[in-house]
C-alpha cells in the first residue's frame, strides 16, 4: 500500500514535468493551430542559455527571468522568419520545416555546449521532504510554477484584449483580419508565449533530468501525448493529461506490464482514447460544416 | 622548353613507377607516407554524445603525426557517421572498405553496429580491430578471427560483482537494474550466469529496466526498494545513472550499490547526482578516471590532460570517453609499431592479437594482453569504493592480465 | 488537417492530357539508365543505390496516403520494420528462400496496415500524426520484448547470409540485389499507379475532396480509406524486407522513431505532386547526410536540417517539381528562340 501511494506521487512528480511541456505545446496550438515537434529542443536551448548565463555570474533568478525574455524573442524571430514563409495552406511543409528546426537546435546545442551531462540548480532546498517524506521540495516547487502558469495564461486567454485577440486570430483569421487584428503579429506573440513557457519548464525540470543535449528526447514524447490525451487546445486538459499520464504509466509499470512495455501501453491507450474522444478527454469536439 | 619538358615526363613517369611499385608492395590503405585507418561512430542522432571518441582519436594521431608518424607513415583516420543505426554503419564501412580503400577498421561504436559489419570485414579479411563494445561476442576467435576487443566484457565484469558478494556478502538479496539495451542483457545474464542457476534463484529478488525514451526512473527504483532487496546492482550511462543514485538515496534506501563501469565518471555522473549521494558505490573499472584527484601528480594522466589541453582544447577533460579513445589510439599505435614494415592486413591482425602492453591511463597493474587464442584485450579490473570525494581502490587485481 | 489541395498528384488529377511528350517518356532512360547502372559504377555506390530504391518505395506508400487519401503517417518505420523482421525470420528460421519472403510480408503489412487503418480513419490531423507515430516509438521495444525475444534475436538482432546471384551468373551478389530491388520497384510502380489510376483511386480522391456526396453515391469511404492505408504500409513492408536482405542484418537499433518521421519529411522534400517525387525524396534521404557529415564533423545535423528547411523554402512542390518547373523555363526559352 506505501509503495503504492509511492507510485503514485511520483507518478504525479513526473506527470509535472509532461504537464509542463505539454503546455507550451498546446500554447503555440491555441494561438496558431500548429503543431510545434521542436518545442522540447527549443526548450532544452532555452535551458543552456539560462546555464550559460549563470555560468557568467547572475543569480539564478535573473537567469530566470532573462532567459524568458531571449526565449520570446528567440519565439517570435523564429515565427518570423521560418514559420511565417512557410504559410499556412501547407501542414505537411510545415513538418518538415519543424523537424529541421528540431535539428539544427539539438546539433547546434551539442556544438556550442558539448555532450555533457551537468547538473542544474533548483531554488528549492534540497533536503526538504513534504508530504510524509513522498515528495521533494523541488517537485513541490514545480507543480506550483506549472499551476501559476497555467493560471496566468488562463487569465490571460479570458480577460486580456490580447488573450482575447489571440483566440479569434486563431479560430478564425480571415474574419479577425478583417476587424483589423493584425493575425501575423499575434501568432508571432504566441511562438513567443509558447518558447517562454517552454523555457521555464525547461529550467524548472533541469534540476531533475539533468541538462544535456538530449535532455527533452523522452519527456517531449510524453508531452506530447499529454497534450493530446487532455485536448490540445485546452490547457487544463493539457496539464491533466500530463498528471494522467505520468499516474498511469508508473502503475502500467509497476504492476501490470513491466518497465520495457510501459511506454508501449500507454501510447496505445492514448490511441484507444483518441478512437473514441477525437478531441482528447477534455477537448470540445467542434461540430465542422461539410 | 624541350628540357623542362624531359624534366616533366621523367618526374612523372617516376611518379607512376612508384605508385606502382607502392601499390605492389603495399597491401589497400598503405603507403609510404600514410596508413588509412576507418571508423564508424553516432556523430548526429541521440547517441552523439560518443563522437568525442573519433575525436580525441584524431587530435591523438595529429599530435603521432607532428611528431613523425609510424616509421615515417602518418595515420589518417576517417571517421564516418552511422548515427548508431547498423545500415547506415554498413554503408559507411562498406565506403571505408571500397571506395576510400583504408586498410582497416578501428573501434566502431556500439554491439549492433559492430555485428552488422562483422560478417563482411571477415569474409573480405580486413581487421577490425578493437570493437567499441564489451558485449561477450566480439572475442569469437574461432568463427570470426578478424574481429577483436580490448575492454573488459561486460560479462566478465558481471562476474566480479558475483565474486565479490559470494565472499562478502553470501546472503544479499539483489536487486538488477539495468537499461533495456544489449549492453545491459550482458551484464544481467553474466551475474545469472556466475552465480549459476541455484544461487541466482535464491539471490535476485526483483528486477527492472529502463529505456532510453524514460525520462526518469523513479519509479523502478521505487519498486525495486519495496521488493526488500539490500543490494542493488545498476548498469546504466550517464544521465540515468545519475537519476538512480539520487532517487536510491532520496527515498532513503540505503543497499549495498554496486554500479557499472560504465557509469562511474566523478564529474559526469557522480557530481550531478551529489557527491555525498554516491558515497559508498562500489564498481570495478580498468581505466584512470580524469576526474579523480588521486592521479593529479599521475605522470600518465598529466601526459594526458597536457595533449587534451594541446591537440583537443574543445574536448572536456572531465569525460572519461576522452581517456577511453586516447587508450584505444595509444593500443592501435602500439600494434603497428609492432607491424614494422610489413603493414598486410594478415600481420596487423596477427600483432593486434600479440599485444602486452601497460598503457599510460590503464590502472596500475592492468595491462593490455591478447593472443593467438585470447581476443579480450584486457580481462583484469580492480574494485574501487566512492568516498564522497574520490574512488578508493581496494582489493587485488580480479581476473588474469 | 492536412490541406488536401495540396497534396494533389498532377497527373491524376484532370491535367492528364497536358502532359508533354517528354514528360510521359521521361521514365524510359532513366529506367535504361537504371538498369545499366551495375556496369558504371562500383559495387559500394550499388549497395547505395540498393537503399535509395528501398526509401522511394516507402516514400511512394506514402506519397499514395498523404496524396490520395489525404492522411498522415508518422509511422512508417513501424511497417518497414515488420518487412524486414518478417523476412529474416523467414530466412532464418523457417530456411525459406530470400525472394519467396516478399509476399509474405507484403500480405502481412496489407492485412496490419487495413486493420491499423481502420480505427486510425477516426482520428484526423494531428491526432493521426500522434497515433501512428505511437506505433514508430513502440516498435523498437516490441522487438526487444522478452516473449518475442526467441524469434527477433533481441536486442542483437539477427545477422544472415546475402544471396548470391543465381544460375552461377558472373555478377557481384551487390549487382544481383540490386537488380532485384529494382525490379521490384519497378513493379510495385507501375501497380501502384494503375491502381490509383482506376477504380479505388478514384474513389479515394473523390472521398477526399467531395467527402459528403462520395458518400451520398454509396462510395464506402472507410474501407478505401483503410485500403489506402493498408496499401501504404504494403509498400513500407515490402521495402523493408528488401532492405534487410541487402544489409544482412536487421536490430531494433535499425528502426529508431526518428526513421518514420524522415521518410515523411523525404515524401514532402521529394514532391508529393508527382511519381517521381518519392525518387528525389529517397535520394536527400539517402545522400544528404553523408554530404553534411563531408562538411562538418561538429555540427553536421545542424547543416541536414538548415538544408531541409532551405528545400521548402525553395521548393514549394518538393524537388520534382522544382524540375519539372526549370524543365518548363528550358523549354519556353527553347521555343522562343525557335
Amino acid at each position: 500500500m506505501q509503495t503504492l501511494i509511492h507510485q503514485i506521487v511520483a507518478g504525479l512528480a513526473t506527470g509535472c514535468i509532461y504537464a509542463s511541456i505539454a503546455l507550451a505545446i498546446s500554447m503555440v496550438h491555441q494561438s496558431t493551430h500548429q503543431l510545434n515537434f521542436a518545442q522540447g529542443e527549443m526548450a532544452m536551448f532555452s535551458t543552456f542559455i539560462a546555464w550559460a548565463l549563470m555560468q557568467a555570474g547572475l543569480s539564478y533568478f535573473s537567469a530566470f527571468a532573462l532567459t524568458v525574455i531571449v526565449s520570446f524573442v528567440l519565439g517570435m524571430l523564429i515565427e518570423r522568419f521560418i514559420i511565417r514563409p512557410v504559410g499556412k495552406t501547407s501542414q505537411l511543409s510545415m513538418v518538415v520545416v519543424v523537424i529541421g528546426l528540431l535539428l539544427v537546435c539539438n546539433s547546434s546545442a551539442g556544438w556550442i555546449w558539448g555532450y555533457d551531462v551537468r547538473p542544474f540548480p533548483s531554488p528549492f532546498p534540497d533536503d526538504m521532504r513534504l508530504l510524509g517524506g513522498y515528495v521533494t521540495a523541488h517537485e513541490a516547487g514545480s507543480f506550483c510554477i506549472t499551476m501559476a502558469m497555467l493560471i496566468a495564461l488562463y487569465l490571460f486567454f479570458r480577460f486580456t484584449p490580447l488573450g482575447l485577440a489571440m483566440r479569434a486570430a486563431a479560430q478564425n483569421p480571415v474574419s479577425s483580419r478583417l476587424v483589423g487584428v493584425r493575425v501575423d503579429l499575434l501568432f508571432g506573440v504566441g511562438w513567443g508565449l509558447a518558447a517562454a513557457i517552454g523555457a521555464v519548464a525547461g529550467i524548472t525540470v533541469a534540476h531533475v533530468l539533468f541538462l544535456d543535449v538530449n535532455m527533452m528526447a523522452g519527456a517531449v514524447l510524453y508531452g506530447f501525448a499529454a497534450a493530446l490525451v487532455g485536448g490540445i487546445d485546452n490547457p487544463w486538459g493539457a496539464i491533466a493529461g500530463g498528471f494522467l499520464i505520468g499516474v498511469v504509466e508508473n502503475l502500467l509499470g509497476a504492476y501490470v506490464v513491466g518497465n520495457d512495455l510501459k511506454l508501449t501501453v500507454a501510447l496505445l491507450i492514448i490511441v484507444g482514447v483518441l478512437t473514441f474522444k477525437p478531441a482528447g478527454i477534455f477537448g470540445v469536439q467542434r461540430v465542422r460544416r461539410v | 622548353m624541350n628540357r623542362k619538358m624531359t624534366v616533366l615526363t621523367v618526374a612523372l613517369s617516376l611518379a607512376f613507377a612508384g605508385q606502382a611499385l607502392a601499390q605492389k608492395k603495399y597491401p589497400p590503405g598503405i603507403t609510404d607516407t600514410e596508413i588509412k585507418v576507418g571508423q564508424t561512430s553516432p556523430l548526429s542522432g541521440p547517441a552523439s554524445a560518443y563522437g568525442t571518441i573519433p575525436k580525441v582519436q584524431m587530435a591523438y594521431f595529429k599530435m603521432l603525426n607532428e611528431q613523425g608518424g609510424i616509421n615515417g607513415r602518418k595515420i589518417n583516420l576517417i571517421a564516418l557517421d552511422d548515427a548508431y543505426s547498423p545500415p547506415k554503419t554498413v554503408e559507411q564501412v562498406r565506403r571505408l572498405v571500397e571506395k576510400d580503400q583504408v586498410a582497416f577498421i578501428f573501434n566502431i561504436l556500439g554491439t549492433a553496429p559492430n555485428i552488422s559489419v562483422r560478417k563482411y570485414l571477415n569474409s573480405k579479411k580486413i581487421p577490425q580491430l578493437f570493437t567499441a563494445a564489451g558485449a561477450s561476442t566480439f572475442g569469437n576467435y574461432k568463427e570470426y578471427p578478424w574481429t577483436i576487443v580490448l575492454q573488459p566484457s561486460y560479462k566478465d565484469e558481471a562476474r566480479i560483482y558475483v565474486e565479490y558478494l559470494k565472499k562478502n556478502k553470501p546472503d544479499a538479496k539483489v536487486a538488477l537494474f539495468t537499461g533495456n539495451d544489449d549492453a545491459g542483457k550482458d551484464y544481467v545474464d553474466g551475474i545469472k550466469e556466475a552465480m549459476g542457476p541455484e544461487l541466482a534463484k535464491k539471490m535476485i529478488v526483483a528486477e527492472a529496466t529502463f529505456e532510453s525514451t524514460d525520462p526518469t526512473v523513479d519509479s523502478q527504483v521505487i519498486s525495486l526498494q519495496a521488493s526488500g532487496a539490500d543490494t542493488l546492482f545498476v548498469h546504466a550511462v550517464s544521465k540515468w545513472a545519475s537519476m538512480t543514485i539520487r532517487k536510491v538515496y532520496d527515498i532513503g534506501w540505503k543497499p549495498l550499490f554496486i554500479l557499472s563501469a560504465t557509469g562511474t565518471s566523478v564529474s559526469g555522473v557522480l557530481a550531478p547526482a551529489g557527491l555525498e549521494k554516491a558515497k559508498g558505490i562500489i564498481t570495478a573499472y580498468y581505466l584512470k578516471d580524469p576526474n579523480d584527484p588521486q592521479w593529479a601528480n599521475d605522470q600518465g594522466y598529466k601526459d594526458w590532460l597536457a595533449f587534451m589541453k594541446k591537440y583537443y582544447p574543445e574536448g572536456s577533460t572531465g569525460d572519461q570517453l576522452n581517456v577511453y579513445g586516447y587508450t584505444m589510439a595509444q593500443a592501435l599505435v602500439q600494434t603497428l609499431k609492432q607491424c614494422g614494415d610489413d603493414l598486410s592486413r594478415e600481420n596487423i591482425m596477427k600483432q593486434a592479437a600479440n599485444l602486452d602492453i601497460a598503457l599510460p591511463m590503464l590502472l596500475p597493474g592492468i595491462k593490455i594482453k591478447t593472443g593467438p587464442t585470447d581476443y579480450y584485450g584486457v580481462q583484469a579490473q580492480r574494485m574501487m569504493r566512492f568516498n564522497g570525494q574520490t574512488w578508493e581502490l581496494f582489493g587485488d587485481i580480479i581476473g588474469e592480465n | 488537417m492536412v490541406d488536401v489541395a495540396d497534396t494533389m498528384p498532377v497527373a491524376d488529377a484532370g491535367h492528364t492530357k497536358r502532359v508533354s511528350f517528354s514528360e510521359k517518356w521521361a521514365w524510359l532512360p532513366v529506367l535504361v539508365i537504371a538498369v545499366c547502372l551495375p556496369f558504371l559504377v562500383s559495387d559500394y555506390r550499388l549497395f547505395q543505390g540498393t537503399l535509395t530504391l528501398n526509401y522511394a518505395l516507402v516514400l511512394f506508400g506514402l506519397t499514395i496516403l498523404t496524396g490520395y487519401s489525404g492522411q498522415i503517417s508518422l509511422g512508417h518505420g513501424a511497417f518497414y520494420a515488420l518487412g524486414a523482421y518478417i523476412t529474416a525470420i523467414l530466412i532464418t528460421r523457417f530456411d525459406v528462400p530470400y525472394w519467396a519472403t516478399l509476399p509474405v510480408s507484403a500480405v502481412v503489412c496489407l492485412a496490419v496496415g487495413f486493420v491499423f487503418g481502420r480505427p486510425a480513419l477516426r482520428l484526423e490531423g494531428h491526432y493521426l500524426a500522434l497515433a501512428t507515430f505511437a506505433l514508430a516509438v513502440a516498435t523498437p521495444q516490441f522487438l526487444k520484448h522478452k516473449v518475442l525475444q526467441p524469434y527477433t534475436g533481441g536486442v542483437g538482432g539477427i545477422l544472415f547470409t546475402k544471396p548470391e546471384a543465381p544460375f552461377d551468373l558472373p555478377i557481384s551478389a551487390d549487382a544481383w540485389i540490386y537488380w532485384f530491388t529494382l525490379f521490384v520497384t519497378a513493379i510495385l510502380f507501375v501497380i501502384g499507379r494503375n491502381l490509383l489510376k482506376g477504380r479505388i483511386g478514384r474513389a479515394l480522391l473523390a472521398i477526399r475532396d467531395h467527402p459528403t456526396a462520395a458518400r451520398a453515391m454509396g462510395v464506402d469511404s472507410a474501407f478505401f480509406k483503410s485500403m489506402a492505408f493498408a496499401v501504404s504500409a504494403l509498400f513500407a513492408g515490402v521495402a523493408g524486407s528488401l532492405g534487410a536482405i541487402s544489409v544482412q542484418f536487421v536490430a531494433p537499433d535499425s528502426f529508431y522513431p526518428l526513421l518514420s518521421i524522415m521518410f515523411l519529411v523525404g515524401a514532402v522534400i521529394g514532391g508529393l505532386h508527382s511519381w517521381w517525387g518519392p525518387l528525389f525524396g529517397a535520394m536527400f534521404l539517402q545522400f544528404i547526410p553523408n554530404i553534411t557529415d563531408d562538411m562538418s564533423k561538429s555540427a553536421s545535423w545542424a547543416i541536414y536540417g538548415v538544408l531541409m528547411i532551405l528545400s521548402v523554402f525553395l521548393m514549394r512542390d518538393g524537388i520534382a517539381g522544382a524540375i519539372n518547373r526549370l524543365w518548363g523555363v528550358l523549354r519556353r526559352i527553347a521555343g522562343a528562340r525557335a
